[in-house]
């Protein structure tokens, strides 16, 4: 396959990935990976740095939509980055260690949960339960605007949420994602976040827990230009139209499809993975 | 809701901006590449530091250029941390000018190529 060729066709697949990424929330940059290797075979480690550059690209597009409406509490994503980043780096030496079929198969079992996630979205827990002391003492609780004027909410389990951020951190790091759906659930459920601050929050996040790895991809040679290219540019484009679509968040089916395609390559890379084949 | 409104638009900035370098970068080089075949199937570790991708932007090199866009692309975020440390500086948050001062050495440290 020449140059042109590969460009075009991954570019075109990227489309699709950032289109259906952007309806479903689930983001694109999960579908990438697989995509490549799987179809192209190209090296995980490609694919991963890829992948990588996919997920700051449209997070960073999209946290940019999401700060204006004043959702997103840039204390508590600040402070959980402290975990995130570091796990990032720690991610990041673990791809370099780690054989890839180890890494394909850590990939399938984290794109299933992933899946599992965006059909069912944890329930929202707010309650009205003293908030962490940590949370006082950092002043990370906070308001965010309602229908029915501005509502007040306080974070819980500080402690718990960082050691979960940080393993997020880790993952994101190792595959080359954004680990945004364990993020979502760690504030949601554990640190008793409501569901659209811990969603634009996680979003907010996420662009800031890829570049501490991405630092890293590069001068490993993971991000290599021919591949990247066409892979973010076309994943923005397809993010770009998917949020100008009407047909929106909330369509299960949409989100039920998208799962099933999204187990039917976790397993594949599973199946790679513990047979060599990757 | 300053702060925010300045980070959303610096977020949205950065990436047209690499994604406009990345663009120029990319069809470059495929009209220098194109018809060549495509082999990504070994890992070749090409080490593609900082200091590389400069020289070979500075060279015109289409491969330099893609990667300066890149580049750009990953100092957004990192940009945006920093924007948030001068926004915690101005309301004398000291927890959180340390919190943010250890995010961007954490950043600064895996971007400027350190050991892992």
């Amino acid at each position: 396959m020449t140059q042109l060729d590969f460009a075009l066709i991954t570019g075109a697949g990227a489309v699709l990935a950032g289109f259906l990424g952007s309806l479903t929330g689930l983001g694109g940059g999960v579908v990438i990976t697989p995509m490549l290797t799987i179809l192209f075979g190209v090296d995980i480690r490609y694919a991963i740095g890829a992948s990588l550059i996919t997920v700051i690209a449209t997070s960073s597009g999209a946290a940019a939509a999401y700060v204006k409406e004043g959702f997103t509490n840039i204390r508590v994503g600040m402070f959980l980055e402290v975990a995130t980043t570091i796990g990032a780096l720690i991610g990041a030496a673990l791809a370099g260690v780690f054989a890839p079929s180890v890494i394909a198969v850590i990939f399938g079992l984290v794109l299933i949960y992933s899946a599992i996630v965006s059909v069912h979205p944890p329930k929202e827990v707010v309650d009205g339960t003293p908030a962490d002391p940590w949370a006082n003492t950092l002043r990370l609780n906070n308001n965010y605007p309602t229908p029915q004027g501005t509502r007040n909410y306080t974070v819980h389990q500080v402690g718990a949420g960082f050691g979960l951020m940080s393993f997020a951190g880790v993952l994101s790091g190792l595959l080359g994602i954004g680990s945004g759906a364990l993020k979502v659930v760690a504030m949601d459920r554990v640190m008793r976040l409501p569901f659209k601050v811990s969603t634009t929050t996680s979003n907010f996040m996420i662009g800031v827990t890829a570049a501490a790895s991405a630092g890293v991809y590069l001068h490993r040679g993971y991000i290599d230009p021919a591949i990247a290219f066409p892979i973010m540019l076309g994943t923005l484009a397809g993010a770009l139209i998917g949020s100008r679509t009407l047909a929106k968040l909330q369509n299960q089916t949409l989100r039920i499809v998208f799962a099933i395609v999204i187990f039917f390559l976790a397993a594949q890379m599973m199946y790679r993975g513990i047979t060599g084949n990757i | 809701m300053r702060i925010e409104l300045t980070m959303s638009r610096l977020l949205r900035f950065g990436v047209l901006l690499s994604a406009a370098v990345v663009l120029l970068g990319g069809v470059l080089y495929l009209l220098q590449h194109g018809r060549a075949a495509e082999d990504y199937h070994l890992f070749s570790g090409e080490r593609y530091g900082l200091r590389s991708i400069i020289s070979a932007a500075l060279r015109l090199d289409p491969r330099g250029i893609i990667g300066m866009g890149l580049v750009f692309l990953i100092a957004t975020p990192v940009a945006r941390v920093l924007f948030a440390l001068i926004s915690f500086l101005r309301e004398r948050d000291k927890n959180f000018v340390w919190i943010t001062m250890i995010v961007l050495a954490v950043l600064l440290y895996g971007f400027l190529g350190g050991k892992v």
